[in-house]
């Protein structure tokens, strides 16, 4: 900077006044993105939460005016009440095997050398180019009652059992298809990880296993945290995996909206029902990601 | 037997051998460090004994027994790592702890000795912090009291003082000194730092290219590096290019540009190639005519204690030291002349070597 002091010198035609301008570029920068996301998700988003004040008459199909009753009926009914458990019961154990299973998973593959870490990084992405509906009918196949597991449990002497249309199967399909969800921040902490501090932990005596617990987990906790609320806000809004594994009798809160949509062809209320998971997913997730990461802010920065 | 024995260690990566055939041999108490320029090998050599990196061919004997393939987590080392390898997500006060916590040293002993151990670092009001709040050398004093704490037999220091100002450096010096003599553990140190070197160790092994070249009590390093390379890297030298005329049974006379100088050097033979190897200090000012050469003054630094001054002369430029006695420093430009004792002259053998490596002063 020049020492003249550009508050008082005035501004000699032809230089260029040192004036504070508002900065543009960012504003150019996330421009695009702003509409985009404002046209794709703010605006049906909007549209949807309008949509389910409307009354809806049943007689004529017609939609209008102003009402609560959506959103009483959803609150008061125990059928939906027992959707929506459903929903975050199975969400949330999906997302426990999913950090169960795929932290180490992450660990391991962190661990391996070049090669194969690649070989396995792909092995691990690869489900993720085939469609849900696809794995989810590959699941069906499975698992129905000619399929090769009962096939094997019939051999075994054990006898026919029902697999599918049951909370397990669901949750089983669902940790599948979120694996990679959970793996992938999992893996990109532990790539920000210091070899050396591990190492540390080790010349201290710790067994590689306090180590893990003592050393790693805790700084790889910002990346559980992401991978666990990506894992349970997909799971809890999924709609394929439930509405193929599931049957007719087990609903999540996706198929119900559908079924208010195309079934039952009452918007206002599949509407109501898709804002109330909204924002009840959103008040979870918050309410997580504040208890966990609170906690750690201060540390890992 | 010694202590720690390190026989014929090689590690390779690749085409690259980052230490080739490397022993050394540490005995008990003693206090040895690893001096070199950046990347000769000096944390490869650390991290092979600490049980990081495998050696590729070679042995490593602690206390009589072979750890060269035993896990890192049955050494019982205490380590500073040259990037600090602090816990993050710990306090201060629980990363030293944690060494003390892994050798189930009770929890009411633990506290006074992290304490104590704080304090030898000058870190008592920094305990309740997290490493991402301390300034690189509060960081790397936090290592040093972690590695302190649990009292190894052999401590193991990855240039350990590096981010410290000069003060403290000499403070810590003292007191990982002080450790050393009352605690009797055995101490490797890497350093760049001649001069940290210099003052605390018992031996100083000089590594250049992932080799060995010297292995000496500081001072007999200083007075007698075996090679060129190890008279330029430790400290200033002035190396002057010569050819042997006459060589007596004590001694020879060596012809420089012309200039016959005395030499204490017994075993060259006449018309031999050698290189003078001069320190700075051991040349004196005096008046014109009254030394072996005669120069003037090109440049002169003061450096507090010491004046620098480079002498134009018919050898080229030299660096000459003199203590700074408060008497009244030579200006610059006027003629001087230079004397030194030919006992202070060091010969090597062959010719000079390309142009000093700049990079490879290491200042200290
Ligand atoms: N994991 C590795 N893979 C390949 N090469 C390596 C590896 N670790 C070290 N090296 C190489 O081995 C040589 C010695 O490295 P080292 O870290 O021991 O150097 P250093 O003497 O400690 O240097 P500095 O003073 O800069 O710390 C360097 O040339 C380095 O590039
Ligand atoms: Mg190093």
């Amino acid at each position: 900077m020049s020492a003249s002091l550009p508050d008082t010198a005035p501004a000699s035609p032809g230089e260029e006044t040192p004036v504070r301008r508002f900065p543009t570029a960012p504003l150019f920068l996330s421009g695009p993105a702003a509409l985009l996301f404002a046209a794709l998700v703010l605006t049906p988003l909007f549209l949807t939460a309008l949509l389910s004040f409307n009354q809806f008459d049943y007689a004529t199909g017609r939609t209008g005016g102003f009402t609560l009753e959506h959103y009483l009926a959803v609150v008061t009914d125990e059928y939906y009440l027992e959707i929506f458990l459903r929903t975050f019961r199975i969400s949330a154990l999906a997302t426990a095997i999913c950090v169960v299973i795929g932290v180490p998973e992450a660990y391991i593959l962190s661990r391996m050398t070049n090669p194969w870490r690649s070989i396995f990084l792909l092995v691990i992405l690869a489900p993720l180019l085939v469609s849900v509906v696809v794995r989810a009918f590959g699941w069906s196949m499975l698992l129905g009652p000619e399929g090769p597991v009962n096939g094997a449990l019939i051999a075994l002497g054990i006898g026919r059992m029902k697999l599918l249309y049951s909370e397990g199967t669901v949750v089983v399909a669902l940790v599948h298809v979120m694996l990679p969800f959970m793996v992938i921040p999992v893996w990109t902490s532990l790539q920000k990880l210091d070899p050396a501090v591990e190492q540390a932990a080790l010349s201290f005596g710790a067994s590689r296993a306090t180590a893990i617990v003592r050393v790693v987990a805790p700084q790889i906790l910002p990346g559980i945290l992401s991978g666990s609320l990506i894992v349970f806000g997909l799971s809890a809004s999924a709609f394929a995996i439930p509405g193929l594994l599931g049957g007719r009798r087990l609903k999540m809160v996706a198929t119900v909206v559908y079924d208010q949509y195309l079934s039952d062809l009452n918007w206002p209320m599949g509407a109501a029902v898709a804002v109330i998971l909204l924002a009840a997913n959103l008040i979870i997730m918050l309410t997580y990601h504040r208890m966990v990461e609170g906690h750690y802010r201060r540390r890992l920065g | 037997m010694s202590f720690l024995e390190l026989k014929n260690i090689t590690k390779r990566y690749g085409p690259l051998t980052a230490v080739g055939d490397v022993s050394l041999s540490v005995e008990k108490g003693e206090f040895v460090s690893l001096l070199g320029p950046s990347g000769c090998g000096k944390t490869t050599t650390l991290q092979m004994i600490a049980g990081f990196v495998e050696p590729s061919v070679g042995t490593i004997r602690l206390d009589g027994r072979d750890i060269t393939r035993a896990k890192a987590n049955s050494r019982g080392l205490g380590i500073v790592f040259q990037s600090y390898a602090l816990f993050p997500h710990m306090t201060v006060f629980d990363n030293v702890s944690f060494g003390l916590e892994m050798q189930r040293v009770p929890k009411g002993e633990r506290k006074p000795r992290v304490e104590e151990a704080l304090s030898l670092v000058h870190l008592s009001p920094y305990a309740k912090r997290y490493p991402r709040e301390l300034s690189g050398g509060q960081r790397q004093r936090v290592a040093l009291a972690r590695a302190l704490v649990i009292r190894p037999p052999v401590l193991l220091l990855d240039e350990p003082l590096s981010n410290l100002d000069a003060k403290l450096r000499e403070a810590m010096q003292f007191e990982l000194r002080e450790i050393q003599r009352k605690v009797g553990t055995t101490t490797v140190m890497v350093t760049h730092d001649q001069a940290e070197a210099f003052s605390i160790s018992d031996r100083v092994v000089v590594m250049e290219a992932g080799r060995i070249t010297q292995i000496d009590q500081p001072y007999r390093i200083y007075e007698h590096p075996e090679t060129e390379f190890i008279s330029r890297f430790v400290g200033k030298t002035n190396l002057l290019p010569g050819k042997v005329v006459t060589a007596t049974g004590a001694g020879a006379t060596v012809s420089l540009a012309g200039i016959s100088v005395p030499v204490e050097t017994a075993g060259l033979s006449v018309g031999e190639t050698v290189t003078l190897c001069i320190r700075p200090e051991k040349l004196h000012l005096t008046a014109p005519a009254g030394g072996l050469l005669t120069g003037r003054v090109a440049d002169r630094f003061f450096l507090g204690s010491q004046w620098l001054y480079h002498i134009d002369g018919p050898l080229g430029t030299l660096m000459v030291v003199t203590p700074n006695d408060g008497s009244t420093p030579a200006e610059q430009g006027a003629p001087v002349g230079l004397d030194w004792s030919p006992s202070v002259v060091r010969v090597h053998r062959g010719a000079m070597a390309e142009a000093p490596d700049v990079a490879l002063e290491v200042t200290g």
